[in-house]
């Protein structure tokens, strides 16, 4: 249907709303949920899932990780009109649309900074971002790390599938040195950066990472971040099996899992292996993998995992074990606490308050040199 | 004219009792001096950017507007915070007009100018009138900064300035010996307080109550006892050495200006553009949040809010610029004033996420204080270049409201103006101040509260019957649902939306019609703005169109040739995208239409393209505000 036939040109003609021209289709749903979610407590997981088709190709891991969001949402107690998310731009970043909740799909790269405005302006609100490696490491590399050093209270969710998927197969800043892609056919000659290294870099509270296919594992972190005040980063392996299947098969992989991921517990020696028998101790400033009941290594010999280390250091050096050296750790690596962004702005206002009381636009307009004309 | 000046010519006048001193000691004579009544007086403050020329002219012009002159400034600064002492390049000036009279413009020559160096001299002599008058600092024209300002022969001895008053004064002597031994400061930190003791020269010559600066001192320097001694005594002395010697004759004086009655406060561009915001603020009864990353010379607005808590503005200091708008347009969706600030080359950062504001139609500010480009061109100088930026500077169809404030004063205004726009029409609106508005001050006639607009804003709670991209019949606005609200949970973003359900749609039809919508709704918006009026005959040979900072060059230039009987008229836009309604009539009225920019045509590019005016673009780009006498002669060319 021709807009210009109704008269709408442009230049001041349009009298009535535009709502003749062309329907809002019914079938298709709408962006808004159009009806009261139940209390904190009563909803399920139904209640947020939107009613738009999810629209990820067939067997992504993302849908893993929506279905676990959605399930653990309900368990938070927030009220769902108090649930923000945030994205930028990429596979990962169509999450908002299927989440019923406030959402805000934004531009590529600078998802934190729309976070960052919107939990400032209302620290009420339970604001989460989802990201990719591509949306958060590249072309968002410096909201990155400011979001995180500023220690806002945002749950950051970082889809790490070591590939660029919505443009079709490029590398990633997140991919393997070598990697040949489409756009590197004689192999990536870029050296990878690890986002748990950057995020600790950058001072994060809290970090986690997970697996996509591992539910119960990835629910427990989910949970965990939105419980921790501060920023609670998450990165989350998610397998894109379109452009880059099979990446973390190496260690994902059911069967090979046991023996080649360490699960980190807060308080726990780092024990791993289908059997248990293999653990990480340290070896001078270094860490290695001891077997236990070899060599007179005991349990006892072990590194323990504690979280709430104020030193960032262990942290970083578990962040930086990898296979096939070292198994791939998965957990919360480390959750302090410290004064968050929003808080600290919000105290800053209320003590200027407290002590000079509420602005006056009459004092303020008529304050500085001031004379008066006769 | 030369003069020397004996060593005892320093008055104490009751800086000091001490016994000790040989140099500040009564006057031998006192010859009676005159004083003579003058309309209107241009001074340039002019030293290396560490002599504190700005502060200087910023004294001077409190005092002034303080006893009651119409005052216009032109603070002129180098881009290096320091640059090498003595350099050209390092060369700060601070232009002053003032007078009895109503007054619009810093004034196109400077009658007076005090040259602390031969740089400062160099640089700022060919400014002067004719047979102006120069005080020069003849302390700072030692052999090696006569070096750096490329003089071959010292010009206070080659008869190069012949042809001008010149008082040769030994500024940084004679204030190193009224201080030595009476504060207890190193040498240095004493020859810092040069500037004072010249200031004092000033206050003298043009008769000017010292009262205000000293209050000013005792306040600035109440942690440093010492220092305000010094600037204290370095004020009065150079007062009183200027009342005592022979070199001055003469002195003058300005008297008040015949302003409308009212309370006045002088304010510069950016205090009134912060001010602005914090006022839309408190009419609209939202809370303000200021994104933005340093930059030259939006940088003051980011320092004045953050001062202002008690309003619970919010200023966030973002790592970038892109950051900046991005947060503000998280707290635009969040229910608050979305405020961003920059220059042009922050808003090119911006545009993408500007983009975005568009996509979503939430409300966003962005101010661009206008500077020299492109890239990083001239930081500290004001241009007018950016306004395809802000009309056209976007991919895709983007259209976005656009006003200019005209004057220092105006930026309160037109900021209530952009905050009224933005909330009304669901739009970011484009706020292009510039280095001239910015840093330039006026007298303010401090409006009242009641006098000021209300800014409606109304938020969607119905769950029964929200839609995120339904519309407002008459403004074509979508309503406004806050993140907070029961039932009204909802998802926007970048990619296109479905009319009236906001869900992703790429549908050939629906894109066609929600581009117009989104062009249709700023268009819209003519509405709601005033009409361009005209100054002078309605129809006539030549109308002068201006826009933003020009405002007081051309107001003066026409308002003298309309005195003069010439068939001449002048309006001036402070609202660009979309026009005043009335203005394709207006402009049909004049057989020439003359469109002075710091640009090379963009307004005037703009109305030829909207109206099919054969308009005349009149270009100056110099980093410098045009003057009154150079539009007087464009203007005559076509009448």
């Amino acid at each position: 249907m021709s807009t210009e036939s109704n008269g709408h040109s442009g230049n001041g003609n349009v009298n009535k709303p535009f709502t003749e021209t062309v329907s809002a289709e019914s079938d298709t749903g709408s962006a808004v949920s159009g009806r009261i979610a139940p209390p904190p407590g009563q909803m399920k997981k139904a209640d947020f899932v939107s009613d738009q088709e999810v629209r990820w190709c067939p067997g992504c891991g993302d849908y893993a990780i929506l279905n676990n969001v959605q399930k653990v949402m309900p368990e938070l107690g927030i009220p769902r009109e108090k649930i923000v998310f945030v994205s930028g731009i990429g596979c990962s970043s169509r999450f908002p649309y299927y989440m019923n909740t406030y959402g805000f799909h934004s531009i590529h790269g600078r998802a934190p900074a729309v976070a960052t405005g919107i939990k400032c302006a209302n620290p009420d609100l339970s604001v989460w971002v989802i990201t990719g490696d591509g949306d958060a490491l590249s072309i968002g590399g410096n909201h990155f790390i400011h979001a995180i050093r500023r220690n806002l209270d945002i749950n950051y969710i970082l889809f790490n599938n070591r590939i660029y998927g919505l443009t079709k197969g490029q590398y990633s800043p997140t991919s393997e040195f070598g990697k040949k892609t489409k756009s590197t056919p004689s192999g990536t000659i870029d050296y990878p950066i690890n986002p748990l290294s950057l995020a600790i870099a950058s001072e994060s509270t809290f970090v986690a990472r997970s697996i996509d296919i591992d539910v119960k594992h990835l629910g427990a972190m989910v949970d965990s971040a939105a419980k921790h005040k501060g920023i609670s980063f998450i990165e989350v392996y998610q397998n894109c099996n379109i452009f880059n299947d099979g990446a973390f098969d190496y260690f994902a992989e059911r069967t090979v899992r046991p023996d080649r991921v360490l699960y980190l517990e807060h308080g726990k020696p780092m024990i791993f292996g289908k059997d248990r028998k293999k653990g990480v101790r340290m070896n001078g400033a270094l860490p290695e993998v001891v077997t236990i009941g070899e060599n007179g290594i005991t349990e006892n010999d072990l590194l323990v995992h504690d979280i709430y280390l104020k030193d960032p250091s262990v942290a970083f050096m578990l962040a930086r074990m990898e296979q096939p050296d070292f198994p791939q750790p998965v957990g919360i690596f480390r959750a302090i606490e410290r004064p968050t962004y929003e808080d600290m702005m919000a105290d800053q206002i209320e003590g200027a308050i407290a002590k000079s009381g509420p602005g006056s636009l009459e004092k303020l307009i008529n304050s500085g040199d001031t004379w008066l004309v006769e | 004219m030369s003069y020397t000046i004996p060593r005892r010519l320093l008055s104490s006048k009751g800086l000091t009792n001490n016994p000790m001193s040989t140099v500040i000691e009564p006057p031998v004579t006192q010859a009676a001096k005159n004083l003579e009544e003058v309309e209107t007086v241009t001074i340039r403050f002019a030293g290396d950017s560490g002599d504190g020329m700005q502060l200087t002219g910023t004294q001077f012009t409190n005092t002034s507007a303080v006893v009651g002159n119409d005052i216009s400034t032109l603070p002129d600064f180098p881009a290096e915070i320091r640059a090498p002492a003595g350099s050209l390049p390092g060369v700060s000036g601070f232009q002053l007009n003032f007078s009895s009279q109503d007054i619009k413009t810093p004034g196109d020559q400077p009658n007076v100018l005090v040259a602390m160096n031969p740089a400062a001299l160099k640089v700022n002599l060919p400014d002067l009138e004719e047979g102006g008058t120069l005080i020069i600092n003849i302390d700072g024209f030692t052999p090696e900064n006569l070096k750096y300002a490329n003089y071959a022969t010292n010009p206070l001895d080659d008869n190069s300035l012949a042809g001008y008053r010149v008082h040769k004064l030994p500024i940084s002597t004679l204030n190193m010996n009224a201080l030595k031994g009476n504060v207890e400061l190193s040498r240095k930190e004493i020859d810092r307080s040069k500037n004072f003791f010249a200031l004092g020269v000033l206050y003298w010559l043009y008769d000017r109550p010292m009262e205000n600066t000293l209050n000013w001192i005792r306040t600035k320097f109440a942690k440093s006892p010492e220092l305000a001694k010094a600037n204290e005594i370095a004020l009065k002395t150079g007062y009183n050495f200027a009342d005592t010697t022979e070199v001055f004759t003469t002195h003058y004086t300005v008297k008040k200006a015949k302003i409308a009655p009212g309370k006045y406060r002088k304010l510069t561009g950016n205090e009134a553009t912060a001010i602005g915001f914090i006022a839309a603020s408190q009419l609209a009864g939202r809370p303000l949040f200021y994104g933005s990353y340093p930059i030259t010379p939006a940088s003051d607005i980011l320092h004045e809010l953050s001062r202002h808590k008690t309003f619970g503005v919010k200023t966030f200091q973002a790592e970038d610029e892109i950051a900046a708008v991005c947060a503000a347009i998280g707290a635009s969706f969040a229910g608050q004033i979305g405020l961003t600030g920059t220059s042009g080359p922050g808003v090119a950062l911006k545009q993408e996420a500007i983009g975005l504001a568009v996509m979503t139609e939430l409300p966003l500010v962005i101010v661009n204080v206008q500077r020299g480009g492109p890239s990083t061109g001239l930081p500290t100088k004001t241009e007018q270049a950016d306004l395809f930026q802000a009309v056209w500077g976007r991919n895709g169809e983007c259209p976005a409201i656009v006003v200019a404030p005209a004057t220092p004063g105006d930026c309160f205004h037109m900021a209530i103006e952009a905050v009224r726009l933005a909330f009304k029409y669901m739009s970011p609106v484009f706020y292009l101040s510039d280095g001239y508005l910015a840093n330039g001050a006026e007298p303010w006639a401090i409006p009242s509260i009641d006098s000021l607009p209300k800014i409606d804003v109304t938020f969607a709670t119905d769950p029964a019957t929200f839609m995120p991209y339904a519309r407002d019949p008459e403004t074509l606005a979508r309503p406004f649902a806050l993140p907070g609200t029961p039932g009204l949970e909802h998802r926007i973003g970048g990619i296109e939306k479905q009319h009236i359900t906001g869900n992703v749609n790429y549908d050939p039809e629906n894109h066609h019609l929600m581009v117009k919508l989104r062009q249709e709704k700023v268009d819209r918006a003519v509405a709601d703005i005033p009409l361009v009026e005209v100054m002078g005959e309605r129809t006539g040979k030549v109308l002068v169109l201006g826009w933003g900072s020009t405002y007081g060059s051309i107001t003066s230039a026409v308002e003298k040739m309309q005195q003069e009987g010439k068939n001449v008229s002048s309006a001036h836009l402070r609202h660009l995208n979309p026009f005043p309604r009335n203005l394709g009539e207006v402009l049909a009225g004049f057989e020439t239409v003359i469109v002075p920019e710091m640009n090379l045509g963009q307004l005037c590019t703009m109305i030829r393209a909207k109206y099919l005016v054969d308009a005349v673009p009149f270009s100056k780009v110099k980093g410098r505000p045009f003057q009154i006498r150079e539009i007087v002669r464009k203007v005559e060319e076509y009448l």
